[in-house]
């Protein structure tokens, strides 16, 4: 049995220990293989309330509910309203109803998605091996870190913990096993601030438990059908072999015999295993004047530029994509050197492929993509050729965090403005 | 046209020639060299209209004359005829071929008029220096590997040659950079050279008086204006177009703050390089320097062909760092250094390297870390 106290990361600690001895805390995680597993699910404890009750403590000790006050729903609840019964997604006089002394907040997102992307920061900062799912959660694969960070995966995880615990007041709950699918699932069985680990050996006794619906995909309606079928447990669907399943229930027949035995191919890959993220316009009337198509397509490559940034990724092909108003499509592509995430990069690299396309021929549609995608830290480096490429990504660095203080229009290039070329 | 010459003379002439010579060219023209005998003298030109090489070499002119002949096709004849014999070339047979005969061989060659062959004009080349020809051959040596090969970046695609300043001196200094690496080499300034524009000069054209200059002993004659440039000496000219571009503003990018210094022994870590590239993929030819105070270890991995790590005694203290290289690029870098002692600056593990020879200023190279 390998342990961990989650606090002051010891890894020394007894077999039956209920307390850390180096530092008295409870907080211990102990599984046999809790030092050979490496893929996580992040998840932060009813994000939205929390990041509430950390700005304002007076919220601290009171059921907090976020979402529209009279027709909304419930977008977050934290754990104190919970205890009545209240969960996410509950119309929200349902939820007053359930507990009449909540104090209900409208949501902020900006701020939400602020302190998220904040949070995605300090997870990158573990590994490039970062996937985000949403705001507040994400799938991390530690494979090969043990080195650098100098301890287990486990031990990583737990740090990174505390880590966004000091840094932003939040808590969140870890899922660590050998893939996405369990990871996830781990995640979901102890909430919050919890650590929760699922081993390759206790696999498929511990999925046997389990009831369907904890299966990715087993929503409400497919939950009945299978229930009417007489399948309420994993344990039932462990004992069909797939072709059955697949015969039954079609494409995602394989899914639950696979699921249901804890395989789980899927990797953890930035972006979401993303191929390409373009921005296109369809315009009001056909356009044929290259200073406005190049304007569009600035903001285009903006668009993208903060797409990719959002998601940790960038890439090395960048596609032009020109529709005529005779709807003949055009696609024009060229390959950086370096992945990018730019959107001076990502104009710089489209323009001169739609000034070789504007002869006076009226289009309707103007799109900018990029694709073959690597996480951020492989992408715009320094490069010994271009003296101002380190310059630029810093200009564009303070750009994007002014704008997310004071939005997308505070600041730009004179580019954007009609008048300027 | 009738001359009697030596092969093996021909033959490195031709040698010379025949590599301007597109392969694949749309001007028929384009693919042939310029014989030109005139009282006892051969002149052999070739062209690709940005690129020009003229060369004379002593022949026994019965006849003077000239046409135009395939260059390559005339090239392999002449490879394929006996060493140490004679070649006897002449014009105005049948149809207007050209004949060659070397002891009981014959072959003809069909021709094309000689006033059909585009002359390269040089125009007004008003700054002008010599430098030896093995300088100019270091000079080579040490930079060309670091052009890039990228055709957006045109550019790049040559030596920078340009007046510079170094530490007070005037120098002429060579700079050549593809993003991932960049030499930079000097030599005090020739006279004649101040004032001089800063110039690219095309890759193929660097290839080519390389080739040229390779057993040349003696001086170089450069003259050069914004857009052309010619090396000569003895019989022989390359002129050439230059790059029209602006080089990038190099220096900005040289780490000359980078405060931890490693020294290695140059042919032990040479060896050691090479040794561990053996195993690195193919693709990247990553290979890991591993160092900690007084050592040095060089590991590379790959998924299909294993793991390898050499470790070396190094003079070193400034504490752990792992930095990863293109093991290429290091050996390419290193092998151009002539003392026993490298000397590397370092920063991080993802900033620029700077690597010198320990007993010489006048070459440096910046290298760009990779990720392992």
């Amino acid at each position: 049995m390998s342990s961990l106290c989650r606090d002051c990361l010891s890894t020394d600690l007894a077999d039956d220990a209920s307390a850390c001895p180096q530092c008295g805390c409870a907080r211990l995680v102990s599984h046999p293989e809790l030092h050979s597993l490496f893929i996580a699910h992040i998840d932060c404890d009813s994000f939205y309330a929390s990041v509430e009750k950390r700005d304002n403590p007076d919220l601290i000790e009171k059921p907090v509910l976020v979402g529209g006050r009279k027709r909304g729903v419930v977008m977050a609840a934290c754990y104190l309203a919970r205890k009545y019964g209240v969960h996410s997604a509950m119309p929200m006089f349902k939820a007053l109803k359930a507990c009449p002394d909540a104090v209900v907040i409208q949501p902020d997102m900006k701020k939400y998605r602020r302190i998220g992307q904040k949070i995605r920061e300090i997870m990158r900062e573990v590994t490039p091996q970062l996937e985000p799912i949403s705001i507040d959660e994400a799938f991390l694969d530690l494979t090969g870190t043990e080195r650098l960070h100098g301890g287990s995966a486990a031990r990583t995880l737990a740090r990174l913990a505390a880590n966004i615990h000091t840094a932003h007041g939040i808590t969140v709950t870890v899922g660590l096993s050998h893939n996405k699918f369990l990871a996830k699932l781990a995640s979901g069985l102890n909430k919050p601030h919890g650590f929760t680990v699922i081993g390759v050996e206790e696999t498929i006794p511990f999925l046997a438990k389990q009831e369907v619906s904890r299966i990715w995909g087993v929503g409400k309606v497919f939950q009945r059908r299978l229930e009417t079928d007489g399948i309420t447990t994993i344990a039932q669907l462990q004992e069909y072999d797939g072709t059955e399943l697949v015969r039954r229930y079609g494409e995602i027949g394989g899914r639950l015999a696979r699921l249901s035995r804890g395989e789980d191919s899927r990797k953890v890959t930035p972006g979401g295993g993303r191929k390409s993220l373009s921005s296109e316009t369809t315009f009001r009337e056909d356009l044929s004047d290259p200073d406005k198509l190049k304007r569009i397509l600035w903001w285009q490559a903006e668009k993208v530029s903060a797409g990719v940034k959002k998601e940790g990724i960038g890439g090395r092909t960048i596609t032009l994509k020109l529709k005529t108003s005779r709807f003949r499509t055009l696609t024009r592509s060229r390959t950086l050197p370096h992945p990018t995430q730019l959107a001076e990069v990502i104009y710089a690299g489209a323009a001169p492929l739609l000034e070789k396309e504007t002869n006076g021929t009226e289009y309707r549609l103007l799109g900018v993509g990029l694709s073959d995608f690597l996480p951020a830290d492989h992408c715009d480096p320094i490069d010994l050729a271009d003296p101002d490429a380190k310059k630029r990504k810093q200009l564009e660095s303070v750009v994007d965090a002014l704008r997310e203080k004071f939005g997308t229009d505070a600041i730009g290039k004179g580019r954007r403005l009609e008048g300027s070329s | 046209m009738q001359f009697t010459i030596e092969r093996s003379t021909l033959l490195r002439s031709l040698n010379h020639v025949q590599g301007v010579v597109e392969r694949r060219t749309t001007i028929p023209i384009l693919s042939n060299v310029l014989l030109q005998a005139n009282g006892g003298k051969l002149g052999l030109t070739a062209t690709d209209m940005d690129l020009a090489i003229i060369e004379g070499v002593a022949a026994e002119v019965a006849q003077d004359g000239s046409t135009t002949v395939p260059a390559h096709t005339l090239y392999d004849i002449v490879r394929k005829l006996p060493e140490g014999s004679q070649v006897e070339v002449r014009s105005g047979g049948e149809q207007g071929q050209l004949e060659i005969r070397s002891g009981r061989s014959k072959l003809s060659l069909t021709t094309l008029p000689s006033e059909d062959f585009p002359v390269m004009s040089d125009g007004d080349l008003p700054h002008s220096f010599t430098l030896p020809a093995e300088v100019l051959r270091r000079l080579i040596d040490r930079t060309r590997f670091a052009m890039s090969t990228e055709e957006t970046r045109y550019y790049l695609n040559g030596l920078y040659f340009h007046v510079a300043d170094s530490d007070g001196m005037a120098v002429l200094r060579i700079v050549a950079t593809d993003g991932h690496r960049l030499a930079r080499v000097e030599v005090p300034l020739p006279d004649g050279a101040s004032g001089m524009p800063g110039v690219i000069v095309p890759r193929k054209a660097v290839g080519e008086i390389y080739k040229l200059i390779e057993e040349v002993e003696g001086d170089i004659e450069v003259a050069l204006s914004e857009t052309k440039i010619r090396f000569s000496f003895g019989d022989a000219v390359l002129t050439s177009k230059l790059i029209d571009g602006t080089f990038p503003d190099y220096d900005r990018v040289i780490p000359f703050g980078n405060d931890k210094t490693l020294e290695v022994k140059r042919t032990e870590f040479v060896k050691a390089v090479d040794l561990v590239s053996t195993i690195s993929t193919e693709k990247s030819r990553a290979i890991k320097l591993s160092l900690d105070d007084g050592n040095l270890v060089l590991t590379a991995t790959s998924p299909e062909a294993g793991s390898a790590r050499e470790e070396l005694d190094v003079d070193y203290n400034a504490g752990p760092l792992e930095i990863g290289f293109n093991s290429k690029y290091l050996l390419d870098i290193t092998q151009q250094i002539d003392g026993n002692d490298a000397k590397f600056q370092l920063s991080d593990g993802a900033s620029p390297t700077l690597v010198q020879d320990m007993g010489d200023t006048s070459a440096l190279y910046v290298l760009m870390p990779m990720r392992v």
